[in-house]
């Protein structure tokens, strides 16, 4: 699949913002008490900052923008639908979170568990735009989802500590100790994913695409020499090399530099793992090979 | 309930492309239009098309087929497209099982053409929609065409007659007989979409002649003599 | 799920006002009945017509592309002169006006026809008017006039219908209704095609067997149930092998052979005689036609005694040697069939065409079991020319296609010759199941138009003293000079190309550049790409367009274009004048040229204007019958001097091919009030008649006339009584070519009249062999074999078959360049990377071109698509455009002439029998481009720019919907 920039973004920028909204209220059931004034208020700020920056991102993805409200009427079938319900309704949520800190109007922990629902609802719909294409091998399975969670918690967490750092510093050290442990996680669980991405054996061959049952075909033409929407869209056009550079880009920034610098230097850490995880993403469309690739082989 | 679909016989397909442009002439100026030419006279022209012929090559010389291979949206029974679309623009329709796209709810996402495993929606560069086949459904029901030519345009004007359009639930239809008659497929039956549209293989017709075949009584060496050789081998009758 | 907003049914623009329109079809030869669809005026939809015979609905990827043929920014919309001052080929015009234009060709043209008509030359591309254009250089009186068939398939027509009378082409065809078998052998998709496909289609479900012979799997051989590969130009041998095995295992029919061939005829073997080689005559037969005489002898088998040809219950031999009463040796024509293939074996063809020996016999075996075990029955009684009734019409199932495949190469004609031979001893000429005729063929052998036939045909101010092309029966015919020189500018009908029936373009730009036979002035080319994928030597003849004098004039000094679109040829024109799309005009596909027959009786058709001509844009015809009118041809011209004809339609309605004749350019609608067929008067609505009728007239044969026709009694006197023949003998097929054995006796100076110049005895001896035999081609022979070890091949894409102007937004998305195909392993072993670049190169040029690996091509062939590439900027594209830089031609590596024999002449790159253009001769070599070579294909050209009146091309984006005013 080509990476669609808008859709890189928007995974992103949420799942930090999801992550961070996950973190701010344990760190408010755990240590809500000590914590200075206006932590969660500006920390709630800043997940709906995120989410809107994505929310607008994803705005580029779409042919008629001004028809995305359409985008939340197939809810009970469409799980883009379903995030796009899922993603207002969260930052209404945790928009919610902020006025009743900014306001003291109390139940904030209420409030805040139905932002955690809302969120890890949120990540399962993301994750399930992806895992609930069936003939995308790579995509179709459950980690995908648990990818998204656990990378946007890491994610949120590095951010958290990160934020900390200025605003609660006698948070940093747990924070960090958190996100260090969350991104082993993802560390673990993208491994795991890689691994079965790189050997995974395509369901769909040219023999069940054309049915022609023969180990020798070879397409010679599309019958559009110019290219068209299915030689763009399906296919990243990079080279083997850059993919590998992407790999690493994504091995270094996501988790080998927020794991050096996450105890030390958070902030570094986040724009690293932010950043490695944009190569993430960018890799998470690369490695899938959609079977429609099959019929764009070969031309002349 | 009925399901139109075509059915592509490869066994005629002589890859003429007819059914390519024909579709687009039809559906460009149709309900279904305008379809895009991006670059028309510079480098790299491409466009919206909603059928395209492919050519493979199967086995090594000089057991070498050339298949031509047309491919449009299957018209699915269990349409990948259809349930991904958040905004209810991708639909099957009930009455008659055509896959369409409403051009006016599409909001342009692509995820319908992420789902379909057959590569045959193509997004309108310039309308920033999704296209694709919609079995000339302007064409089809329009009662002031005479009921023969009231079949997509790919069919009409298929030269060799590779494309039939019918009804695929009705048994005794053109399009179902030839299925079942002819070895009819689905392309990629692993993505369990059923598609609709189906397509026939080819058949080799051989002649075998057996060497005592070759002379019969009446040869006409009885009467004119055996060209190169001096002595008539027998024929088939006296060897029996 | 809610209601659909988008109605996906009803018309956008529900309003409009809508109008269907049948014509036909022009975006290639194939002529299929359309209508044309209009929404407000503009072009919505074109769709086969389904009443048409020809298409009968169908359309193919160009007819349905016709909106943006239409639409295109190619168009020439004004007359254009090169701007004063410029250089030619620089492609800088000025617009200026029809009256100017014609004052112009007016006062040139008619200088040159009252001081010396032959300084004009004519050519045609692939137009459907030689009635007309033919016409017109007659009546201008110049011999220099031909149209592109010399350089496209002359070989299938010549080798044919010198044999059979009639031949693949418009002319007849395969009929797959009844057929079991069929073989295709090369290249033969580009006529007839929309019917040959829906043939194929119906054949195939029919469970009938298709075997493409060829060297590339690619065509219609895509769907054949055998493929079996084959070196180029080596047919004749498989041919001639496949005669031999029929011949020996005795699988040929008799019954037809003795009755409807030569095959029983008496040859004259006596060496010193001047008629030996000739069929002995026989004083007291019938002759039949004394312009044809028919009375030769059978050696009856029952008497053993030479007797008239077709004496009632008679039986001829057709083996054997024997000796007239007057002592001459004599043998019959089939015997010397035999002796010419006896040493033809599989295994001797096998070496030749890389087909192992097993595989030609069992494809002999197979037609011939096929057509002796599956005999044809019809219960139509019919009559022969003899007299004798037969009960029924027979046929063996057997099928041929073939065109360019075999034409293409300087053996072409005697490849033919075999093939026909071969359909004959089958016994499936115009029979059920196998070759068909269509009218106005089967003709005679050969046609009785013949050439003129010396420089004395040429006069100022007066008509060609004959036909400029035509077909010559004896040496006598040659259109020469007392020397034996050729009288034409391309030496049509010269002693170099004796049977030239179409001219050979290829030549012309050439041997006018030359000066040899002559220099002239002024030539008009209408739509022939001569300065590109139409002319041999692609870049040396850009040269010689643009060569000068010493004294600075032009070698050519004058030449007119007349086109619809920009193409590479317009940039060397000194003036252009704007054609109209077929959609813009009258036209007919008239029996005096080339028609549209079925099988079951004569068709043809026209063309009606459905839109406006755009721009200034005019109709070719119309700029012929106004030139015509000014320079007072009598045809044009009445008795007191004053213009005939007011426009195209009118001529077309009103010229008799003799006063009073009845026979007109139509068949349809003839007498006053349109109630005659074939024949009568002018009738005043015959245009309106065939409007009414879907644009065709189909005349339906009884069935007792449809097949047999060479030989049946009833249809030969139909015929000739409706025009199509000017007698109604019968027309024996020439197993045997004695024509061809007088041109050999002419060369070895044993016949008297014409004689060829000594240069050319040997190879006029050489290749009019009465017989068909096999030869290497003509280049083989010039060309290191180890050096340039494959050939290579082109042929046109079935999107693009035979289509004039492959500019086509839509079309060229298909076929935007083109690759080189190689057999994988010929490539590995050169060391060419599949998708990478590479160079083809002959011993007359060479190019850069992308390489593509296939399996369905022989290892000793490479191929590619023709006339994708282009020049840059050419047709309004943008320089950048992939046709111009990674599109190629193959043309520049084809030479039009051969090397230069040991007295520095050189001859044309053709068939020496008919001039045909030896395309698929040329030799090359293949290597790979270098690391860090331009990619991008060799030869490059200047970019072209537009000419004034040319509409802005689009840029960006386009979108057609028609009927909303507005191109977006």
């Amino acid at each position: 699949m080509r990476p669609a920039f808008s859709v890189l973004f928007l995974t992103t920028l949420i799942g930090a913002g999801q992550g961070l909204f996950i973190t701010l209220f344990f760190c408010e059931l755990l240590v809500g008490a000590s914590l200075p004034e206006n932590f969660l208020l500006g920390g709630a700020v800043l997940v709906l900052v995120l989410s809107a920056l994505g929310g607008i991102s994803s705005v580029f993805h779409l042919g008629h923008p001004e028809r995305a409200w359409r985008a939340m009427t197939m809810w009970r079938t469409s799980w883009l639908a379903r995030e796009g319900i899922a993603l207002p309704a969260f930052m209404a949520v945790v928009f919610a979170y902020a006025l009743a800190h900014w306001l003291n109007f109390g139940h904030t922990l209420a409030i805040g568990v139905i932002g955690v629902v809302f969120a890890i609802v949120l990540f399962v719909c993301t994750g399930m735009i992806y895992a609930a294409i069936k003939v995308l091998k790579e995509w179709s399975h459950p980690l995908t989802i648990v990818n998204f969670i656990v990378l946007g918690c890491a994610s949120g967490t590095t951010l958290a500590a990160a934020y900390a750092a200025y605003a609660a510093p006698d948070l940093v050290a747990g924070l960090a100790k958190a996100a260090f442990a969350l991104t082993v996680l993802g560390l673990l669980t993208r491994a795991v994913s890689l691994w079965r991405n790189a050997t995974l054996r395509p369901t769909s061959t040219l023999q069940t695409a054309i049915g022609i049952r023969h180990p020798h075909i070879v397409q010679k033409a599309q019958g559009s020499l110019g290219g068209s929407y299915n030689t763009r869209e399906f296919f990243h056009g990079k080279s083997p090399a850059f993919v590998r550079g992407i790999l690493v880009a994504l091995l270094l920034g996501s988790f080998v530099l927020p794991l050096a610098l996450v105890l030390t230097l958070p902030l570094l850490a986040f724009v690293a793992q932010y950043l490695g995880l944009l190569a993430e993403r960018w890799y998470f469309f690369a490695e899938a090979q959609h079977p429609q690739n099959l019929y764009y082989q070969g031309k002349s | 309930m009925t399901q139109l679909a075509l059915v592509i016989d490869l066994n005629v397909c002589v890859g003429c492309h007819a059914c390519v442009t024909n579709c687009k002439q039809w559906n460009t100026s149709g309900a279904a239009g305008a379809l895009t030419d991006c670059n028309p006279y510079e480098q790299d022209p491409n466009g919206t098309f909603f059928n395209r012929v492919q050519t493979f090559e199967v086995g090594a010389y000089p057991a070498t087929e050339t298949v031509h291979f047309p491919k449009s949206c299957l018209h699915c029974e269990d349409p990948a497209c259809v349930p991904v679309c958040p905004t209810g623009a991708s639909y099957k329709r009930k009455s008659d099982g055509i896959v369409l796209v409403d051009y006016d709810k599409c909001i342009g996402c692509k995820y319908c053409s992420w789902a379909c495993p057959y590569g045959v929606r193509e997004f309108d560069e310039e309308r920033k929609v999704m296209t694709k086949c919609t079995l000339c459904v302007d064409r089809i029901y329009d009662m002031s065409l005479p009921e023969e030519r009231r079949k997509p345009s790919c069919v009409l004007a298929c030269p060799p007659g590779a494309r039939l359009f019918g009804d695929v639930h009705d048994p005794e239809s053109e399009v179902s007989v030839a299925i079942r008659e002819r070895g009819g497929y689905t392309l990629m039956p692993e993505a369990n979409t059923k598609p609709a549209n189906h397509y026939l293989p080819r058949r080799k017709t051989t002649v075998t002649v057996r060497n005592e075949e070759l002379y019969r009584s009446d040869n006409p060496h009885k009467i004119d003599g055996a060209p190169f050789d001096e002595t008539l081998p027998p024929a088939t009758e006296e060897l029996n | 799920m809610s209601a659909p907003i988008h109605d996906p049914i009803s018309s956008p623009v529900p309003d409009a006002s809508t109008e269907t329109r049948n014509t036909t079809c022009y975006m290639c030869a194939c002529r299929c009945g359309i209508k044309v669809h209009l929404r407000n005026g503009e072009v919505r939809y074109i769709e086969g017509n389904p009443d048409h015979p020809l298409n009968k609905g169908v359309i193919c990827a160009k007819g349905g592309s016709g909106i943006m043929k239409q639409y295109s920014p190619a168009r020439l919309t004004k007359p254009l002169r090169r701007k004063p001052g410029t250089e030619r080929g620089a492609n800088e015009f000025e617009a200026i006006s029809w009256e100017e234009t014609f004052d112009i060709l007016e006062k040139r043209l008619g200088h040159l026809r009252a001081t010396d008509p032959k300084k004009f030359a004519l050519f045609t591309g692939r137009d459907q008017m030689q009635a007309l254009t033919g016409l017109f250089a007659r009546q201008f009186g110049t011999p220099n006039y031909a149209a592109h068939g010399g350089f496209c398939s002359v070989n299938m027509a010549a080798g044919m219908i010198y044999t059979i009378g009639g031949s693949f082409w418009e002319f007849g065809g395969p009929d797959l209704e009844r057929a079991k078998v069929f073989y295709m052998i090369g290249t033969a998709e580009d006529h007839h095609s929309n019917p040959l496909k829906s043939q194929i289609g119906e054949f195939k479900r029919n469970g009938g067997r298709f075997v493409a012979i060829n060297p590339v799997r690619s065509g219609y051989a895509a769907i054949a149930d055998e493929w079996i590969p084959i070196k180029p130009g080596t047919d004749g041998a498989l041919l001639m092998a496949i005669i031999r095995e029929i011949i020996a295992l005795g699988l040929y029919d008799r019954d037809f052979l003795t009755r409807f061939t030569n095959s029983g005829q008496l040859v004259n073997q006596d060496t010193n005689s001047k008629d030996f080689g000739m069929f002995v005559r026989n004083p007291e037969g019938d002759v039949i036609n004394p312009l044809r005489p028919h009375n030769f002898y059978w050696w009856d088998r029952h008497s053993n005694k030479a007797v008239a040809d077709h004496t009632k219950d008679a039986d001829p031999c057709l083996f054997g040697s024997f000796t007239m009463p007057d002592g001459t040796p004599v043998k019959p024509a089939f015997q010397l069939l035999k002796e010419r293939v006896a040493e033809c074996t599989p295994e001797w063809a096998a070496d030749i065409t890389g087909i192992p020996a097993d595989t030609i016999k069992r494809i002999a075996h197979e037609m011939g079991i096929t057509a002796r075990d599956y005999k044809i029955e019809l219960p139509i009684p019919w009559t022969d020319f003899w007299g004798e009734e037969h009960e029924s019409v027979t046929g063996n199932p057997v099928a041929f296609h073939a065109m360019r495949g075999l034409a293409a190469h300087s053996n072409g004609f005697q490849t033919i010759r075999s093939l026909a031979v071969l359909m004959s001893l089958l016994g499936t000429i115009d029979r059920p199941g196998g070759f068909r005729h269509k009218a106005p063929y089967p003709r005679a052998i050969p046609p009785n138009a013949r050439p003129s036939k010396g420089p004395e045909a040429v006069q100022p101010n007066t008509p060609l003293g004959g036909a400029p092309l035509g077909w010559p029966e004896t040496p006598d015919d040659l259109f020469v000079d007392a020397t034996g020189q050729p009288v034409r500018i391309d030496k049509g009908f010269s002693w170099e190309h004796p049977l030239s029936a179409h001219g050979l373009m290829h030549n012309v730009i050439t041997n006018a550049w030359r000066g040899d036979p002559y220099p002239i002035d002024t030539l008009l080319l209408f739509m022939a790409n001569m300065a590109w994928n139409s002319s041999m030597n692609t870049s040396e003849v850009r040269k010689m367009l643009t060569d000068k004098n010493t004294d600075g004039e032009y070698k050519i000094p004058f030449i007119v274009v007349c086109d619809a679109f920009q193409s590479e040829t317009t940039a060397f024109a000194d003036l252009v004048l704007p054609d109209t799309t077929y959609l813009e005009r009258h036209d007919c596909m008239s029996m005096l040229d080339r028609p549209i027959s079925e099988y079951d009786g004569p068709v043809d058709s026209v063309r009606i204007p459905v839109l406006p001509p755009t721009g200034e844009c005019k109709p070719f015809q119309e700029v012929l019958i106004e030139l015509a009118s000014r320079l007072k041809f009598p045809a044009f011209t009445t008795a007191e001097g004053a213009r005939k004809f007011k426009s195209y339609p009118d001529f077309v309605v009103n010229y008799e091919t003799a006063p009073g004749s009845g026979i007109g350019f139509l068949t349809g609608w003839r007498g006053k009030n349109g109630e005659n067929a074939m024949r009568g008067e002018p009738n005043p609505k015959q245009w309106e008649m065939y409007e009414k009728n879907g644009c065709y007239h189909h005349y339906h044969l009884a069935p007792s006339m449809q097949y047999m026709r060479n030989w049946n009694k009833e249809y030969l006197e139909w015929a000739q009584h409706a025009g199509m023949r000017r007698d109604n003998d019968p027309i024996v097929i020439h197993m045997y070519s004695e024509l061809l054995q007088a041109f050999r006796l002419a060369a070895e100076g044993k016949r008297p009249g014409k004689q060829p110049p000594d240069n050319l005895r040997e190879r006029v001896a050489t290749y009019f062999d009465p017989l068909p035999f096999w030869y290497a081609p003509l280049e083989d022979e010039q060309s290191d074999l180890k050096e340039y070890p494959l050939n290579a091949l082109t042929q046109r894409p079935m999107a693009m078959y035979h289509s004039w102007d492959s500019q086509n937004a839509w079309l060229r998305q298909i076929h935007t360049y083109n690759y080189l195909y190689v057999n994988a392993k010929t490539a590995d072993e050169a060391g060419i990377a599949d998708g990478g670049w590479m160079w083809v190169e002959s011993q007359w040029g060479k190019v850069r071109c992308l390489c593509r690996y296939s399996e369905a091509v022989e290892p000793g062939t490479v191929w590619t698509w023709n006339a994708i590439g282009k020049a840059s900027g050419a047709w309004n594209l943008t320089g950048d455009a992939n046709e111009a830089q990674q599109g190629f031609l193959l043309n520049h590596l084809i030479s039009e002439e051969l090397r230069a024999d040991t007295n520095g002449k050189r001859y044309s790159n053709s068939d020496p029998i008919t001039g045909q253009a030896a395309w698929y001769d040329v030799r090359v070599r293949i290597y790979p481009a270098e690391a860090g070579e331009p990619e991008q294909s060799f030869p490059q050209f200047d970019t072209m720019q537009p000419a004034p009146g040319m509409e802005k091309r689009k840029m960006g984006w386009q979108a057609w919907f028609a009927g909303k005013g507005n191109k977006k």
